[in-house]
């Protein structure tokens, strides 16, 4: 799955004439064999043809950004979607978790390194007890991570009074660029699909994600601790919105309790466009990355041509039904 | 093959299918099948499974279309030849069949495995579903849909009131609304996709004499089953399909090794190849005791048991079948046994060791394996590759330093999957495009590479072909050769008597005898299955509960 980020994060390195014989066959291959990534470069070349401005380095480089932070939450919630559940409740980790950050090393006087620690165990916990919910309470998804959602965000506005708190300057290099140019959000974006991929792939966690999505009661008795996987799912979506939430505290270099409101959705979007079915059992991490990217090329492309913010909503809309809509259709005619 | 006989039963054609072929992707699911069928016969589909019986029915009922070939149906409106007018002989003539509707107006009515039910609408509903009868003002007419839906439940021998929802009968009585619906089409072709599946053999009896009276009434039946001892009793014709092909058309007096010669291509040399171990060895699971009360019904007072007071052993390199009817809890002590549910008394012991209860990964460490009845609802993750699939039972053993070795769970699967024949394109294909037989070969071999010693099999060939079932028999045997022990849980008489060294039965959560391998006869098994082990002489209920049982989850 790790050569599937390769294959996703290719178009760009492939603008750079990489390979130039046997790029023709490579490249329909690609499209036909990965739905979302045709619909990617399908937008791109949109994109490309209707604004002068679209396809230069700098603003690629201001998509990948805005991709960032939706594409790390949409990895946590990949993990979640493959096993057949949801996490509604990522968009209120990320500030909550960012809330933390800041309030234990701007308020507190924390070593911003235990800061930072202490921010990710606090998603981490948030998702374990959403687990437990599902696992042990025997909650539905949907409700228990909803109950998250409104927890989290409150616990946010308490700690933080209801006012921003500037977030420690060594953090804030997350939000940067490296040598002025380099956006480290992508970077943390590039570094958090990996792990996603290498969990989905290669851990006992990963495997057991697609086949307690695929079929519980098989995985059951096929000796997966179902229950105990489940609380290792919701806290990994908790530690991957804390990352999530730390990136974007460290862009707007401070915490802002209403940060990321409604992020979660954006999120559930980038992996279903991506191909994942929210019935469970399949999902990938570059498709989840494409789903995230297709969302800010989208948003990024409208600004561009002056679209009013409103009308993005309503295109917005239409991509995700569009996008889900092509690859029912492309599996159906697969099979 | 298709040349018509003279001496062959029934009347005049009401179908024919000449040189029909279908092709889906990479694969020829027909290859110029022909079959014809006369009014008042019941005519026999036997194939293995994927030799092209579900395309070729599906075909016939709108959902598939040929990509060459012709199907011909008698003329004359699509009802009973009686109300076409009198002895007129209705010529064929060749019809294209685009959807269900069309299917229906030619009179053809399919009765599927799977049940075309609403589970929320009563019995009357669920029969004039879409073609409820109308009062003059439009309104469904529900006086005259109830009085004509309990006209053809008496028919069909069904003692259900029409205003009973469909979600409160057990699977033997929806196959019988099924049917009761195809009888208000007024179908003159009626196709049967492995009726007798789900039944007790009382209830097949009842199937039968139904079955029997319409073809009485001139109906022409295409009958498809599993079960060879069927075909003699009640069908006339048999057409055998193989490999897409219709290899032969033979009187259903035909022996059942001539068919099966026929079905696979090939002599089985025996159809139940157990060789017997004359000294098994220690006793590897020990079962004492073991009880599950009942849910207490809403009243307080105590419910019949799931189970009780169980004590049974299995020894290294010994088969012992657990017979008895479907409801007798057979599969709810293979479930406690396995760790799947609980149990409130008894003790489980592999190997001298005790099981915790309910606890399925102790019992899968001490090495015990369970391939359940329902395959794709608990045996399989469908969508998931078969490498996926297989390698699901060793996901701890193959994860080290925290990494799942794929490399290796490729090799342990494909070196699996060589050793059980499974005819599979790769091992990224996903088992829901398996055939029945392949996907329990999956399912049987997941526990191999679990390493389990003990393994539990819960109905293993069922649905199966006979050319699998066979393989699967011989798998079993390897694993007792290799100092395995096996319990089989089957309603297939033959095969538990067939491929047991002892033979257990149980009747109402109880087990009710042991026999030897030499003294298990059909007879012995079925008096002890029907036994009423608390002897309080609620014996006659016996069939009731095993028809409303909980096997149907």
């Amino acid at each position: 799955m790790s050569a599937d980020v390769k294959t996703a994060a290719a178009p760009k390195a492939a603008g750079g004439g990489a390979a130039p014989d046997g790029f023709g066959p490579w490249f329909s291959r690609a499209v036909l064999r990965n739905g979302p990534l045709g619909g990617l470069i399908a937008l791109v070349v949109v994109m490309a043809v209707l604004s002068r401005d679209f396809l230069n380095g700098q603003n690629l480089l201001n998509v990948g950004v805005q991709a960032s932070v939706t594409a790390i939450l949409a990895f946590g919630v990949t993990f979640v979607i493959v096993s057949a559940g949801i996490d509604l409740s990522v968009g209120s980790l990320a500030a909550l978790s960012a809330t933390v950050v800041a309030w234990a090393a701007t308020n507190e006087g924390l070593p911003v390194w235990l800061a930072v620690l202490l921010g990710l165990a606090v998603g981490a916990a948030a998702g374990l007890l959403s687990g437990a919910l599902v696992a042990y309470g025997r909650l539905p998804a949907f409700i228990a991570t909803l109950a998250m959602l409104s927890v989290g965000r409150g616990l946010a506005l308490v700690i933080s009074g209801g006012t921003p708190i500037p977030f420690p300057d060594a953090v804030n290099a997350l939000g940067d660029t490296l040598g002025g140019w380099l956006p480290v959000p992508v970077l943390v974006m590039i570094a958090m699909g990996l792990i996603a991929a290498l969990v989905l792939a290669r851990t006992y966690s990963g495997r057991a994600m697609f086949a307690i999505g695929g079929n519980e009661e098989a995985a059951r008795l096929s000796g997966i601790d179902v229950k105990r996987r489940k609380l290792v799912i919701y806290a990994l979506s908790g530690v991957f919105a804390a990352v999530a939430g730390i990136v974007l505290a460290a862009r707007l270099t401070s915490a802002q309790p209403q940060a990321a409101s409604g992020y979660e959705l954006d999120a559930i979007a980038a992996v279903v466009i991506g191909g994942a079915s929210l019935s469970g059992g399949s999902g990938k991490a570059s498709g989840t990355l494409i789903g995230a990217l297709i969302l800010a090329v989208l948003r990024n492309g409208l600004n561009l041509l002056s679209v009013s913010a409103f009308w993005q909503q309503v295109a917005t809309g239409l991509v995700i039904a569009l996008a889900v809509l092509l690859d029912t259709l492309r599996r159906r005619s697969a099979r | 093959m298709t040349g018509v006989n003279d001496d062959v039963p029934g009347g005049r054609e009401l179908l024919r299918v000449e040189g029909v072929t279908k092709a889906f992707p990479g694969v020829r699911a027909l290859d110029g099948v022909d079959l014809t069928l006369r009014a008042g016969e019941v005519h026999v589909l036997l194939g293995e499974n994927g030799a092209g019986k579900s395309t070729l029915i599906k075909m016939l009922s709108g959902a598939h279309r040929p990509d060459s070939g012709r199907i011909l149906v008698a003329g004359g409106a699509g009802r009973l030849p009686a109300n076409t007018g009198e002895g007129e002989p209705d010529a064929l003539r060749e019809v294209q069949i685009r959807s269900a509707q069309d299917a229906e107006r030619l009179g053809i009515a399919t009765i599927y495995q799977e049940f075309n039910l609403v589970p929320g609408l009563t019995v009357a509903e669920n029969v004039f579903l879409g073609r409820q009868p109308r009062t003059a003002l439009g309104l469904i007419d529900k006086k005259a849909m109830r009085a004509r839906a309990a006209d053809l439940l008496r028919r069909v021998r069904l003692d259900v009131s029409p205003n009973t929802p469909v979600a409160e009968l057990g699977i033997a009585r929806l196959q019988m609304v099924e049917i009761a619906k195809a009888l208000s089409l007024d179908a003159r072709i009626l196709i049967m996709d492995e009726p007798t599946a789900v039944l007790t053999s009382e209830e097949v009896e009842t199937l039968f004499g139904i079955v029997r009276e319409l073809r009485e009434a001139g109906v022409g039946i295409i009958f498809i089953t599993h079960h060879l001892d069927e075909i003699g009793a009640l069908g006339d014709r048999v057409t055998v399909l193989r490999d897409g092909r219709s290899i032969d058309e033979v009187p259903a007096a035909t022996g059942e090794e001539e068919l099966i010669r026929l079905m696979v291509g090939r002599d089985i040399a025996e159809q139940y190849p157990r060789r017997r171990s004359d000294a098994p060895g220690p006793p590897l699971l020990r079962v004492r005791g073991l009880t599950r009360h009942g849910a207490r019904t809403t009243g307080g007072a105590p419910a019949r048991p799931v189970f009780e007071g169980i004590d049974f052993e299995v020894r290294a390199g010994e088969v012992v079948g657990l017979a008895g009817l479907v409801g007798a809890g057979r599969t709810e002590v293979a479930r406690a046994v396995f760790g799947v549910d609980r149990y409130d008394a008894g003790t489980v012991e592999v190997a001298g060791a005790r099981l915790v209860r309910g606890d399925v990964r102790a019992a899968m460490r001490a090495g015990l394996g369970l391939v359940p009845e329902d395959r794709k609802g608990q045996g399989l993750v469908l969508d998931a590759s078969l490498q996926d699939n297989l390698t699901l039972a060793r996901l701890d053993r193959d994860t080290r330093g925290g990494l799942v070795d794929r490399r290796g769970q490729r090799r342990e699967a494909a070196a699996v999957a060589e050793q059980l024949k499974v005819r599979m394109s790769g091992l990224g294909q996903s088992a829901r495009t398996l055939s029945g037989g392949n996907q329990q070969k999956i399912v049987i071999g997941k526990w191999l590479l679990a390493q389990t010693r003990l393994l539990i099999l819960d109905e293993p060939t069922r649905g199966i072909d006979v050319g699998a079932k066979v393989e699967i028999y011989q798998l079993v045997n390897e694993l007792t050769a290799a100092g395995c022990g096996v319990l089989m849980i089957s309603s297939d008489l033959p095969e538990v008597l067939g491929m047991s060294d002892r033979v257990l039965v149980m009747a109402q959560g109880r087990l009710t005898g042991e026999l030897p391998a030499a003294d298990a006869t059909q007879d012995a098994v079925m008096e002890l299955a029907l036994q009423s082990p608390h002897g309080t002489g609620d014996g006659t209920h016996t069939n009731e509960s095993a028809m409303e049982g909980s096997d149907v989850r």
